[in-house]
C-alpha cells in the first residue's frame, strides 16, 4: 500500500480513475461495441449471410495472403537488419536506423502512390511490364508491395533494442567454441529473441491485414480480385449495405481483439523468461507503437 | 578465418594486430550478408519508390509545382489536416497523461483489461474504426443523437475529423509516458514530501518535469500519425471541398483524375512534413535519453 504522503487524496484518486475510464469507454469501448451491434442488428442469419458472400470470402483469402507474405519477408529482413545493426559497428548506423523508421511516418496514401508512380500507366517501369504482360498496379502484386512498405519497420524495430540490450557475449562465446553461423543463429540468437520476434510478427500481421490507405490506392477495387477485407468493408458501406459492412468489419475487430490478447500474453511470457526485464530496459520500445494500424 | 587473422597479425607485426583490435566486433559472422540484404531491401522497397515523388513532381517545373501545392483547396486541406491533428494530439496529451497515471499509480478492478485495451487503435483496422465512429457520431447515432437537439453536428464536419484523430492517437501518449512513470524513483517524491511540499507541488515540480520529454514525444508521435491518417477519417469527414477535406484525400482525387504529377507534388509536401516531424521526434527522444543519463 502506498503511504498517504506519496499518493493523492481519495477524492482526487477516484476522480482521475473516473475521468480516465470514462474517456476510454467513450473513445475505445463504444466504437468496438457499435461494430458488433450494427453487424448483428438484423439477426444472425443476415450476419452469417454477409460472411458467406463469395466476394467476402475472396476478400478474406486475399487479406490472409497479405499476412502470409508480409510475415516471412519482414522476419527475414528484421533479423538481418537487427543482426547488422546490433552485432557490428559501421558508419552511418544511426541514419540507417532512422531510415528503417521512415515508413512509419509516411502517410499510407503516399505509400500507395509511390507504387502507382513506379508501375502505373505513366510509371517508369510500365513499358517493360506492359511488354511482358505483367500487371502490378490494380493487381495483387501491387497490394503486396504496398503492404510490405507499410509493415517494413515492425519486426526490425522490435529486435533492434532487444538485441542491443542482450549484447554479443553469448554469440562470441559460441564462435570461440567453434559454432558456425547457422548453429550460432538457431541455437544461441533465436532462443534469446523469440518473444520479441513473436511480438513483431503480431504487430506486423495486424497491420498487414488491416491496412487501408496504401492498399486502397493500388487496388483498383476490382470485386472478388483486388479487394482486401478493409476495402470490401468500404465498398459495402458506400453502397449503404451497412449491416453487411459491419458484419465483415466485426471479423476484423475479432482479429484485432485476438492480437491484443496475444500481445498481452507475449508481454507476460517475455517478462517471465527474462526474470528482471527492467535490467535490460523495456522489451517493447515505444517507437514500435508508431502507426501500427494506419491506413 | 579467425585463426588466419591471428596468424597474419603475428606475422605482420604490431600494426596489423592493432588494426584487428580496432574491429573486434567483426568476430561474428554475417556482416556483409546481413548489411547487404538490409540496404538492398531498404533501397528497393522504400527509398527508390519514395524518390519517384521528387522526380515526378519535378516534371511540373517550379512554378506549376508551387501553383499546385498552394492552390486554395489544397491550402484549406493543410489547415484541416494539421489543425485537427494538433487539436486531437492536445486532447490526447491531457487524457493520455491521466490514463497513464491511473494505470501506473492506482489499482482498480479490470486494470489489466483496460491496459490491454489502450492498444486497440493500433490493432483495429482504420476502416473499421472509421465506419464505427461515423455510426456513433451521426445524427441518429448513440452519441450524435445527444448533440442533435442542440443543433450540433459532429459527423461530416471538421469536428468529426478531430474525433477520428483522437481515437487514432490515443495510445501514443499513454504508451510513451507509462514506462517513464513506472521508472520514476519514489525516493524523489519521498524527499519532496519530507521537505514539506504538498502533493500538488511534488507533482508540479518533481514528477511533471521528469515525464515532460516523454509527454512531448507522445504528443509529437500522435500528431505525426494524425497528419497522414486516411482510413478512419474519410468516412466521418464528409469530405466537403474547402471544409472537411484532408490532404491525403486530395492526393487520391488527383490520382483519380490521372493528374499523377499533381498528386506527387502534394505528396512531396506531406513527405517533407513527415521528415520534419521525424527530426523533431528524434530530437525529443535524444533529450529524454540524455536526461536519464544525467540523472544516473
Amino acid at each position: 500500500m502506498t503511504p498517504g504522503h506519496l499518493t493523492e487524496p481519495l477524492g482526487v484518486r477516484a476522480a482521475i480513475i473516473g475521468v480516465a475510464l470514462a474517456f476510454l469507454a467513450i473513445f475505445l469501448v463504444l466504437p468496438l461495441v457499435v461494430v458488433f451491434y450494427e453487424g448483428l442488428k438484423k439477426g444472425w442469419d443476415l450476419y452469417l449471410a454477409a460472411l458467406r458472400d463469395p466476394d467476402a470470402w475472396s476478400a478474406i483469402r486475399l487479406t490472409l495472403l497479405m499476412a502470409a507474405v508480409a510475415i516471412p519477408v519482414n522476419v527475414i529482413f528484421g533479423i538481418a537488419a537487427a543482426w547488422a545493426i546490433t552485432k557490428f559497428e559501421f558508419r552511418g548506423k544511426q541514419l540507417l536506423i532512422s531510415l528503417i523508421d521512415l515508413p512509419f511516418s509516411v502517410s499510407p496514401v503516399v505509400a500507395g502512390l509511390v507504387f502507382v508512380l513506379l508501375f502505373g500507366a505513366q510509371g517508369w517501369f510500365h513499358p517493360v511490364l506492359d511488354a511482358l504482360g505483367i500487371k502490378i498496379v490494380y493487381a495483387v502484386p501491387g497490394l503486396i508491395l504496398a503492404t510490405l512498405f507499410v509493415t517494413f519497420p515492425f519486426v526490425a524495430r522490435e529486435l533492434i533494442p532487444l538485441m542491443a540490450a542482450q549484447g554479443n557475449e553469448e554469440e562470441l562465446a559460441a564462435v570461440t567454441l567453434g559454432a558456425n553461423g547457422w548453429h550460432l543463429f538457431w541455437r544461441v540468437t533465436l532462443p534469446n529473441i523469440r518473444w520479441g520476434l513473436f511480438y513483431g510478427v503480431i504487430l506486423c500481421s495486424a497491420r498487414a491485414m488491416g491496412e487501408f490507405g496504401a492498399v486502397s490506392v493500388v487496388s483498383g477495387h476490382i470485386r472478388g480480385e483486388t479487394n482486401t477485407v478493409p476495402l470490401q468493408v468500404e465498398i459495402l458501406y458506400n453502397e449503404y449495405a451497412y449491416q453487411a459492412a459491419f458484419a465483415l468489419a466485426s471479423v476484423l475487430a475479432i482479429v484485432a481483439l485476438i492480437s491484443l490478447v496475444l500481445k498481452a500474453l507475449v508481454e507476460s511470457m517475455s517478462q517471465r523468461s527474462q526474470g528482471a526485464p527492467e535490467e535490460i530496459g523495456p522489451l517493447i520500445d515505444e517507437s514500435s507503437y508508431r502507426g501500427v494500424a494506419s491506413g | 578465418m579467425m585463426t588466419d587473422r591471428l596468424l597474419m597479425s603475428a606475422a605482420v607485426g604490431p600494426a596489423a594486430a592493432q588494426l584487428y583490435q580496432a574491429e573486434p566486433r567483426r568476430a561474428l559472422p554475417g556482416f556483409g550478408l546481413s548489411l547487404g540484404f538490409t540496404l538492398s531491401y531498404l533501397g528497393l522497397l522504400v527509398l527508390l519508390p519514395l524518390s519517384t515523388l521528387f522526380f515526378k513532381s519535378a516534371g511540373l517545373g517550379l512554378d506549376a509545382f508551387w501553383d499546385v501545392v498552394t492552390s486554395p483547396r489544397v491550402v484549406a486541406s493543410y489547415r484541416l489536416s494539421f489543425g485537427a491533428a494538433l487539436l486531437a494530439a492536445t486532447v490526447n496529451l491531457v487524457f493520455g497523461l491521466l490514463v497513464a497515471w491511473a494505470l501506473v499509480r492506482y489499482t482498480f478492478p479490470g486494470k489489466k483489461v483496460v491496459d490491454a485495451l489502450v492498444d486497440l487503435p493500433f490493432a483495429l483496422p482504420t476502416a473499421v474504426a472509421g465506419i464505427a465512429l461515423t455510426a456513433l457520431y451521426a445524427n441518429n447515432g448513440w452519441i450524435g443523437r445527444l448533440f442533435e437537439p442542440f443543433g450540433i453536428k459532429l459527423a461530416y464536419t471538421p469536428a468529426g475529423v478531430v474525433i477520428a484523430l483522437i481515437f487514432i492517437g490515443l495510445p501514443f501518449v499513454v504508451r510513451t509516458v507509462q514506462p517513464v512513470l513506472e521508472d520514476l524513483e519514489r525516493e524523489l517524491e519521498e524527499a519532496s514530501a519530507s521537505l514539506g511540499a504538498s502533493r500538488w507541488q511534488t507533482f508540479r515540480l518533481v514528477i511533471f518535469p521528469s515525464v515532460l520529454p516523454a509527454l512531448l514525444t507522445g504528443y509529437a508521435l500522435a500528431f505525426a500519425r494524425a497528419v497522414g491518417e486516411y482510413g478512419s477519417v474519410v468516412f466521418i469527414a464528409g469530405n466537403m471541398p474547402m471544409v472537411s477535406e484532408i490532404t491525403p484525400l486530395l492526393i487520391i482525387s488527383r490520382l483519380e483524375q490521372y493528374d499523377y504529377a499533381g498528386a506527387a507534388a502534394i505528396a512531396v509536401v506531406m513527405l517533407l512534413a513527415s521528415l520534419l516531424m521525424l527530426l523533431v521526434i528524434n530530437g525529443l527522444q535524444f533529450w529524454q535519453a540524455n536526461r536519464f543519463r544525467s540523472e544516473q
